[in-house]
């Protein structure tokens, strides 16, 4: 490593690992949601940069963001980052990412649904949640929200605290918190899944399948708009 | 009154507009129908159901909106608002227009566009239908009702959370066989309810109702052409006659009817339509009932005659009401799983069974059905329109 390159690199620091878990889905289907690896982002960028021109319920400007945070990440540009993916049948279903901000604290970046209808996106932010709460042992993180779905999400059902003095490094809009109290009281409604994951599914989930282009605009759009014969 | 035939039928697949506008929704359903029925005479007269256009896309006057859209000046044209039985109601219309001679030919089109704003806002919307000094202030909203109907209903009748979720799995399944539908993802028993990720996946909407219990909001649009016998029978396509109709009302707020398990409007209308045409409730094969709600599918089949009153829920739990049972109710995926945009809702259910009748639905078409039955029930059962359609060979 060059001694520019070891400037401009922030310190290297392995974060305590978030064991895979799986959950059913109301479709039946089993989603495992698991720590992506840092090698593994260049096979996440593809179907993140393709929902970055999807203006519904602002995909583009969450899409956008999260692929910056991961290249990021990726190019060892943001200290202490993590993504956690969903997997059904090692198909990619979502994902989510944040990083420590301190021993303490966490900041929570993005959600992303690849897949709709089914909650993937609230269990994945409920994994987020536990990641930082339980596995990092974090007194609070620091949310907010760029979407109405995900204010409902966050700030409602979980009856986040306003942080009005803090500035989130999404930038904007007063910050939010998750106290290990509020996690907790509603961890039995929110936060599901079983562990460990039994062998073939993490057969399954070793090597993440992207979504194809056309099927992850689809899933995620639901047009009604259809071709004339 | 003499007959009319549904000729030609189309829709629009249900779910998100996007860019497109109610206007252009509508159109999209009016040309699938009209290229179906491949008419040479013009239409005479063209009835829109909708039941928002004014609050939720600042547009009024849709029917003489789509006239001119259509290309069909300077035919008759009427927008229907009956709430989300404005389509059945429109049906209706077009067929009294044709039926009584004063038309030979109608154009019925219904359709909405909801997803333009929030969900708290479509809900709202939907909820200024009920009671406005007895319920509508005090925070009723449609699911409301329905939660408070389906504890009631359910009590009565022993009918569990496993019930409700049946009529979702069945509704689900059916719809991925329409290309139309909305919600194209089957459900399961276990995600729904028996395991421990049920209390995410499936949370409550309105006790006992839970999400899954109820419908999409949705955008989309239906449209069928009606016609007079003679020109029926030129078209050479199949002769789907709307054998009878009916409509009953009931009191505005909920709590005033002497047993609010009772929908009394759905048991008059569905005997109104069956009278009309000389058909009993046995007679049916294929059913298309408004489950805005997985209650209401079961309280529905009883009181159009299907089974004994709260008896509906063992039918369903035997596989009576699924694609190959004795009556198949909702094929298309129903409100619960086709969507629901609510001017097109009792538009979408007659396309369904004039395509069933008419042998033109696809990969779920049911093998050979002669008569089908609609339910489309506006406000919380306030306002129902029901129809019997037959196959004439």
């Amino acid at each position: 490593m060059s001694q520019l390159e070891e400037i401009l690199r922030p310190p290297e620091k392995d974060l305590p690992p978030y064991p895979a878990k799986y959950i059913v889905l109301a479709s039946g289907e089993k989603m495992v949601i698991r720590q992506a690896r840092r090698e593994e982002v260049p096979i996440l960028l593809p179907d993140v940069a393709a929902l970055t021109t999807v203006e519904r319920d602002y995909y583009d400007i969450v899409a956008a963001r999260a692929y910056a945070e991961l290249l990021g990440w990726l190019r060892y540009r943001v200290r202490d980052e993590y993504c956690l993916v969903g997997l059904i049948d090692g198909v990619l279903v979502g994902l989510v990412n944040g990083r420590s901000l301190s021993g303490k604290v966490g900041v929570s970046f993005h959600t992303i649904a690849m897949k709709r209808g089914l909650r993937v996106g609230a269990h994945l932010f409920a994994a987020k949640m536990e990641y930082h709460i339980e596995y990092l042992n974090q007194s609070e993180v620091y949310i907010v929200a760029e979407s109405p779905i995900g204010f409902r999400r966050w700030m409602i059902e979980y009856g986040l605290e306003k942080r009005p003095q803090v500035h989130h490094e999404l930038g904007g809009v007063m910050s939010w918190s998750l106290t290990r109290d509020l996690y907790f009281a509603s961890k039995e409604r929110l936060v599901v899944g079983e562990r460990p994951l039994p062998e073939d599914l993490i057969e399954k989930s070793k090597v993440i399948t992207p979504v194809e282009e056309d099927m992850l605009i689809k899933q995620v759009t639901g047009r009604i708009r259809q071709a004339e014969s | 009154m003499r007959d009319v035939y549904v000729i030609g039928a189309g829709m629009t697949k249900f779910g998100r507009a996007g860019d497109w506008t109610l206007i252009d929704v509508l159109e999209y359903a009016a040309v699938q129908a009209l290229k179906d029925a491949s008419l040479k005479e013009k239409i005479d007269s063209v009835f829109v159901a909708n039941m928002g256009g004014g609050i939720l896309n600042h547009l009024s006057g849709v029917g003489s909106a789509m006239v001119d859209r259509l290309c069909l000046l300077p035919a008759s044209a009427e927008t229907v608002e009956n709430g989300p039985a404005s389509g059945g109601s429109a049906v209706k219309i077009g067929a009294m227009a044709v039926g009584s001679g004063a038309v030979d030919t109608a154009l019925v089109i219904g359709g909405e566009v909801m997803r333009s704003v929030t969900g708290w806002e479509a809900t709202d919307f939907v909820a200024t239908l009920s009671h406005p000094e007895a319920e509508y202030i005090y925070g009723v909203t449609l699911p409301s009702l329905a939660g408070m109907f389906a504890r009631l209903y359910m009590e009565k009748y022993g009918i569990t959370s496993e019930h409700l979720a049946m009529v979702a799995i069945k509704n689900h399944q059916n719809a991925m066989k329409n290309p139309n539908a909305h919600i194209q993802q089957p459900v399961s028993m276990e995600g729904l309810l028996h395991r421990p990720e049920a209390v995410v996946n499936n949370p409550y909407v309105a006790e006992p109702l839970r999400m899954f219990d109820c419908c999409p909001v949705s955008d989309g649009a239906a449209a069928v052409v009606l016609c007079s016998r003679e020109i029926a029978e030129k078209s050479g396509g199949p002769m789907v006659r709307i054998a009878g109709f009916g409509q009953a009302t009931d009191t505005h707020a909920v709590h005033e009817r002497k047993d609010p398990t009772d929908l009394t409007a759905v048991r008059l209308a569905a005997g109104q339509a069956f009278e009309m045409a000389g058909l009993k409730p046995g007679d049916v094969d294929v059913a298309e009932l408004h489950d805005a709600f997985t209650i209401l599918e079961i309280a529905e089949s009883e009181e159009a005659g299907f089974f004994e009153k709260g008896t509906g829920h063992i039918a369903l739990e035997k596989g009576e009401t699924g694609p190959g049972g004795r009556l198949p109710i909702n094929v298309s995926g129903g409100l619960k799983a086709r969507g629901h945009p609510v001017g097109a809702t009792g538009v979408a259910q007659i396309v369904e069974i004039a395509w069933q009748l008419g042998g033109k639905a696809g990969e779920r078409q049911l093998d050979d059905p002669r008569v089908g039955f609609t339910c489309n029930f506006g406000g919380f059962g306030n306002n129902v329109l029901c129809f019997v359609l037959a196959r004439e060979d």
